[in-house]
């Protein structure tokens, strides 16, 4: 009964799941401007730290967070066509690009902790370290919500009702959309 | 009733109302303390009417989470509950111990009390809240244990509801934090940092799980909205409240030795702390509003809006006043905290433990439609009149810390008043806060007293 239906104006997936999505942005708002707040304070140690980072992983990361997302949503495409074994599949690629994002993130954090930096050193990696972190749980905890999904999709639990794809899409865009605003924010802007 | 042993909730209930209304009367005393400062000198000296006040509140909270699980467990899991004997075995050792902890405050001195408790063998005492003696706490720990054992067979014995497997994490997660509380370094910051491992992860973590359950329970069985829409609910808000909660402790370490990173951890996780609460408010009234049937029981309705209200205005944004670092550098330990903790755990705890009082001891009492009109219009006099002389108590509280943190905080060191010059000063609301806490006593005894009206039978409006 609940079938997308392009075209109809209807918010997709859990109205739960938006109530928290927006509880989860305003989180990560309020990370975002204590981080440039303490930039504007400390123009020059954040422009050494940032010079320590790794934009190409980053880049990395913004494409394997965004690919992903394309392929869940394909998935929400197949699943409301009623082909719920295909959608589970791209659910599980979507989850196979994601874990680029999750090595790339270890190789990082490995490489500035072996050079010394760490939550401690000064402000700047304070707030690199953290934010970056509660984002990279986020991902973990998108990853278990999408095998959830997958598994209940392969076994056609939504064969009346898509919402439970809808809705695990929608947090997991949620996760990259963050991550899009991050990158630029921490790794990019002078 | 629908089984049976959900009466092993009973004796909880009672006891924990008694407790409430010990608490209130050393509640009156060192309020008075405060502005006749030799009140009853020497026979209860303030610190030691403080410590029976507080530890008071903890105990009957304790009695009344336990109480709820008792009553709510078998119900959600459609089950007997695996031993009423050992639940009936527990409150008596859980009440004597009590019972004896505070005459052991009470009749000796507190040294004294350590010494023969046998303090030096584990130390333990001397901590605010935590001042019982060792002895005592391996007594909660035992009950604790015996509690879970009991709730926890009987949810595995029958129905798994989300509403069961919530209130189990907050209960196992409320017995894990407390053993923090035998955990005693010299290192005063280490003391410290840990002592809010209990104090913190309690209040502002695994209680909020206890008490997001309780309401999820109560608003399902006076609202018969649907269990899948509330648990969903209960999910998000329980979920906010760690996110926020567990990294918002860093609250507590701003001043007391942690790496200076806690200051932004603990300002902007506690500042969202409010959320979850927020949310609790928006569930409650949205549940409320979308009601399938009008539920005998008017009383604890309201006591399950107010107590979402109160806890949304009193944990949350009072919590938010203060909580800052750049604003607790000056707040920290005036008598905004203290009116930060007098609505929060009014408005959180006490109120859903009395909201899950209010719903199933009709029930237990054979009135399965709830008390009388008679009765329950006493009650939510009773509810009106400790409600609002609570919000009048933090308002003059408030007045009272902003006033401190004036005369004493803000001036440069030399020019500030002393603590006793501004305590002089603000003494007039020390004085309209007693005189709310006296209404708020006249509402507590209301309460009371509408257990013993009379009236006439609630008939079901189909």
């Amino acid at each position: 009964m609940n079938k997308s239906v392009v075209g109809q104006k209807r918010l997709p997936g859990d109205l739960a799941i938006w109530i928290f999505i927006l509880a989860e942005l305003t989180v990560f708002a309020a990370l975002f401007i204590v981080f440039s707040v303490s930039k504007s304070l400390n123009v020059e140690m954040f422009a050494e730290g940032q010079a320590t980072l790794h934009p190409l992983m980053g880049l990395i990361n913004t494409l394997s967070l965004i690919t992903s997302s394309f392929f869940v949503a394909k998935s929400v495409l197949f699943a409301s066509q009623g082909q719920l074994a295909k959608s589970a599949q791209w659910v599980w690629i979507g989850i196979a690009t994601a874990s680029i994002y999750i090595v790339t993130k270890f190789i990082e954090y490995q490489s500035l902790m072996a050079l010394g930096y760490n939550l401690r050193t000064n402000i700047f990696y304070t707030l690199y370290f953290f934010i970056t972190f509660f984002h990279f749980m986020h991902v973990l905890m998108g990853i278990v919500i999408l095998i959830v999904v997958a598994n209940k999709a392969r076994k056609g639990g939504y064969e009346s009702d898509i919402t439970g794809v809808e809705t695990g899409a929608s947090y997991w865009h949620m996760v990259d959309m963050v991550w899009v605003v991050l990158f630029p924010l921490i790794y990019v802007i002078k | 009733m629908k089984f049976q042993s959900q009466s092993a909730a009973m004796p909880y209930f009672i006891f924990a109302l008694a407790l409430f209304v010990g608490q209130i009367v050393f509640g009156l005393i060192i309020g008075l303390q405060y502005v006749v400062g030799d009140f009853l000198f020497p026979e209860i000296p303030f610190n030691v009417a403080r410590m029976v006040h507080t530890n008071l509140l903890i105990v009957w909270l304790l009695f009344g989470f336990m109480g709820a699980a008792y009553y709510l467990v078998p119900e959600e899991a459609e089950t007997e509950l695996y031993s009423t004997k050992l639940a009936w075995v527990l409150f008596w050792v859980f009440a004597a111990a009590g019972t004896l902890t505070i005459i052991g405050y009470l009749a000796v001195p507190y040294a004294t009390l350590a010494d023969i408790t046998g303090n030096g063998l584990l130390p333990t005492m001397g901590r605010e809240f935590l001042e019982m003696p060792t002895i005592t706490k391996v007594g909660i720990v035992v009950v604790a244990l015996g509690f879970l054992f009991n709730i926890g067979m009987t949810m595995l014995r029958g129905r798994k509801t989300v509403i069961n497997i919530v209130l189990m994490t907050g209960l196992l997660g409320l017995a894990l934090f407390f053993l923090f509380s035998f955990y005693n370094p010299h290192n005063l910051a280490l003391d410290k940092f840990f002592w809010w491992w209990v104090v913190h992860l309690w209040v502002e973590g695994v209680w909020e799980l206890i008490m997001g359950a309780i309401l999820a329970f109560v608003l399902i069985k006076v609202t018969g909205v649907d269990r899948e829409v509330i648990e969903k609910w209960l999910y998000i808000i329980i979920a906010m409240a760690l996110i926020t909660g567990i990294i918002g402790t860093g609250h507590h370490f701003f001043w007391i030795g942690p790496p200076e990173y806690w200051h932004y951890l603990g300002s902007i996780f506690s500042a969202l702390e409010p959320i979850p609460f927020f949310m609790m408010t928006v569930f409650a009234f949205n549940m409320v509003s979308r009601r399938r049937r009008e539920h005998p029981n008017r009383a604890a309705t309201l006591w399950a809006l107010g107590c979402a209200v109160m806890a949304f205005l009193g944990a949350g944004v009072w919590g938010f006043l203060h909580t800052l670092a750049p604003v607790n550098y000056y707040t920290h330990g005036t008598q905004i905290t203290a009116a930060h903790g007098h609505m929060a755990f009014y408005g959180a705890y006490v109120m859903i433990v009395i909201t899950i009082i209010s719903y199933a001891m009709p029930i237990m009492r054979g009135r399965p439609n709830g008390n009388s009109r008679q009765a329950q219009t006493v009650e939510m006099w009773s509810f009106w009149l400790m409600t609002i002389a609570m919000v009048f108590i933090t308002l003059f509280l408030t007045a009272a810390g902003i006033l401190q943190v004036w005369m004493q905080r803000v001036p440069e060191s030399g020019q500030a008043l002393s603590f006793m010059a501004t305590q002089d000063n603000i003494a007039l609301f020390y004085w309209l806060r007693e005189i709310s806490g006296v209404i708020f006593f006249i509402g507590l005894l209301t309460y009371i007293a509408s257990f013993f009206v009379k009236g006439d039978a609630v008939e079901v409006a189909e």
